[in-house]
């Protein structure tokens, strides 16, 4: 009788482990958001989204670093997409299967898939910055974001082109239509909410990222006038207003919360987007592939 | 009557057409591709003209980093990184094999697609968001218990924060590969259920674990907004938790802007080595994971 209750007790404390630990590790990744909204709501208005920053951002607001931000991360994105999309095509419909240079191009992405993103500023200050001599821009800071993100942007429309291409390859060539024809006109269709779920990952993680703007687009927090401004981004607005501006918090807290707020708004609108598009070109109302 | 059909699908000029969007596509995945050795390329050529002038062994063996006086010494940087990736991950492996033993197997599906949603939730906050909440949130905490605040412990608990959403995904899923009869095996000699998890369950799938704490420490250690945000950044070796120390992506990040000349390029040999790091880190995992699902465990 006592071994059994005490073996109950046994199993009782470890499920208690396990609960506590679960729980209280959720709770403490909370913590960061929770905190995020409580100090961004006081701070959070329309008048701080559309004002420049004054004092060195303590006061004001931040429209020119939203503006900037959306400059390099449309940038960024404009030069990752063609070069994924190639990347994607060459892995599911060029490249033969297993073929040394399907190979090549896999482990290439691998292993820039792993460079931690202080290296890809090293890279973006030497190559854009000085050598094509862009200096600290918004065009710059764009492009070197662009090879943080190709890997992921590349890796999800492989996948979904994959995907497609296993369901609709022997349709299409049955049906005497060349391979491109099958890749452009059903493949992609099919693909498409997968393809936008990608670009929202690869849109997320340009916003998100600050190491590589740090020396690559530049501090200047005035309103951008060309690609070739200097341009600070939401996230090392946050970083300088957190470290190096004495009483920069609040406003620090406020683009925190606009910054996380924007990345929802995002993924939201695109997967509207996403529905509406393949409704049209596919004639099927079904949300994912 | 089937081949004006055929025919007006594919004209002549569509072979054309053909031929150029393949080659427009071939040149795009290889530009793609050869990203990663551009990277290489140009770290080298900034690096190179630095190493060759004392061999690799001076980052290690120069008297200090005092980077004026050319004096390259970056073993405290490395020290500090490697202290700030061990110390998170020790404090990650637990709490993220928690959650995935909890959400995978105990917690009824309600509560458990909830903890899933809100890991991945977190794991989509930018490091700068956890850097701000660190400096404001942890470090004054600490600064009440060990002055200055800013230091090696901070460093280790937000970045271990930081890494839970990845390591968690990855355990959950390293744990969804063990076979469901082990489970019901276990529960037919009548093993308790937690016995099942801790003794059976979780050395089923030690390899798939494994596999995720490497790719969160290649994730830790290349982290650069949180150490320099919440780490104090001064360079030493440091000899307690709380003490402020320098990360090696931390020195490069600060020290870029206005580097010149030969510090400037033990900058690019600094990136050489995080690149070196977490490739080997990455590699490692990738063989180990790779294992994993080759033995069907």
């Amino acid at each position: 009788m006592r071994s059994i209750s005490l073996a109950r007790l046994k199993e009782l404390a470890w499920t208690a482990l396990l609960y506590g630990l679960a729980l209280g590790a959720i709770a403490m990744l909370l913590w960061p958001l929770l905190t995020v909204f409580g100090n961004g709501l006081q701070v959070l208005s329309w008048e701080f989204l559309s004002s420049s920053p004054v004092d060195a951002g303590r006061g004001g607001g931040i429209a020119p670093i939203l503006v900037s931000t959306l400059g390099i991360v449309l940038i960024s994105l404009a030069a990752a997409l063609p070069l994924s999309f190639g990347v994607a095509v060459m892995l599911t419909e060029g490249f033969k299967p297993g073929g040394w240079p399907a190979t090549v191009v896999r482990c290439s992405l691998d292993i820039l898939a792993g460079v931690p993103s202080v290296v890809f500023g090293l890279f973006g200050l030497s190559l854009f910055c000085r050598q094509l001599g862009l200096g600290y821009s918004i065009l710059a800071g764009g492009l070197t974001l662009a090879c943080m993100i190709l890997p992921t942007l590349a890796r999800s429309l492989a996948f979904s082109l994959e995907a497609a291409a296993t369901a609709h390859r022997a349709g299409g060539a049955a049906l005497g239509l060349s391979r491109q024809a099958v890749l452009l006109r059903v493949m992609v269709p099919v693909a498409l909410p997968g393809i936008c779920a990608g670009i929202v990952l690869a849109l997320t993680r340009a916003l998100a990222e600050t190491a590589v703007l740090l020396f690559t687009s530049g501090y200047s927090d005035r309103m951008p006038e060309s690609l070739l401004d200097s341009g600070r981004s939401v996230s090392v607005h946050i970083y300088d207003l957190a470290t190096n501006v004495p009483g920069g918090t609040p406003n620090a807290y406020g683009s925190a919360l606009a910054l996380l707020l924007l990345l929802a708004l995002l993924s939201f609108a695109v997967h509207a987007l996403t529905r509406w598009m393949q409704r049209r070109m596919t004639g099927t109302t079904t949300g994912s592939y | 009557m089937t081949l004006p059909i055929v025919e007006s699908i594919s004209p002549p000029p569509s072979a054309l057409r053909g031929w150029a969007f393949w080659s427009a596509m071939t040149m795009l995945a290889l530009l793609g591709a050869a990203i990663v050795f551009l990277i290489v390329a140009f770290l080298l050529g900034e690096a190179l003209p630095l190493i060759s002038k004392g061999g690799f062994t001076r980052f290690f063996t120069d008297e200090g980093w005092w980077p004026r006086d050319a004096s390259f010494n970056m073993t405290p940087m490395v020290v500090a990184s490697l202290y700030l990736t061990v110390g998170a991950l020790l404090v990650a492996t637990p709490l993220s094999l928690a959650i995935s033993l909890v959400t995978t197997f105990k917690a009824p599906t309600g509560l458990a697609r909830l903890m899933r949603n809100l890991v991945e939730l977190s794991a989509a906050v930018p490091t700068v968001v956890y850097g701000l909440w660190g400096v404001s949130a942890i470090v004054p905490i600490i600064n009440l218990w060990s002055p200055p605040g800013a230091s090696l412990l901070a460093g280790v608990l937000v970045v271990a924060l930081m890494i839970i959403p990845t390591i968690t995904v990855l355990t959950q899923s390293a744990l969804q590969t063990v076979p469901v009869a082990y489970v019901q095996g276990a529960a037919a000699l009548g093993v308790s259920e937690n016995q099942t998890l801790l003794r059976i369950v979780v050395p089923a799938a030690k390899q798939g674990i494994f596999s995720a704490m490497v790719l969160g420490a290649a994730r830790a250690i290349g982290e650069t907004m949180v150490v320099l945000m919440v780490c104090g950044n001064i360079v030493q070796v440091p000899t307690s938790l709380f003490e402020p120390v320098r990360a090696l992506t931390a020195n490069i990040a600060l020290e870029m802007p206005y580097a010149m000349g030969d510090h400037r390029a033990s900058l690019f040999v600094a990136g050489l080595l995080m690149l070196l790091l977490v490739s080997v880190l990455v590699a490692a995992g990738e063989w180990v994971g790779r294992r994993q699902r080759e033995m069907g465990v």
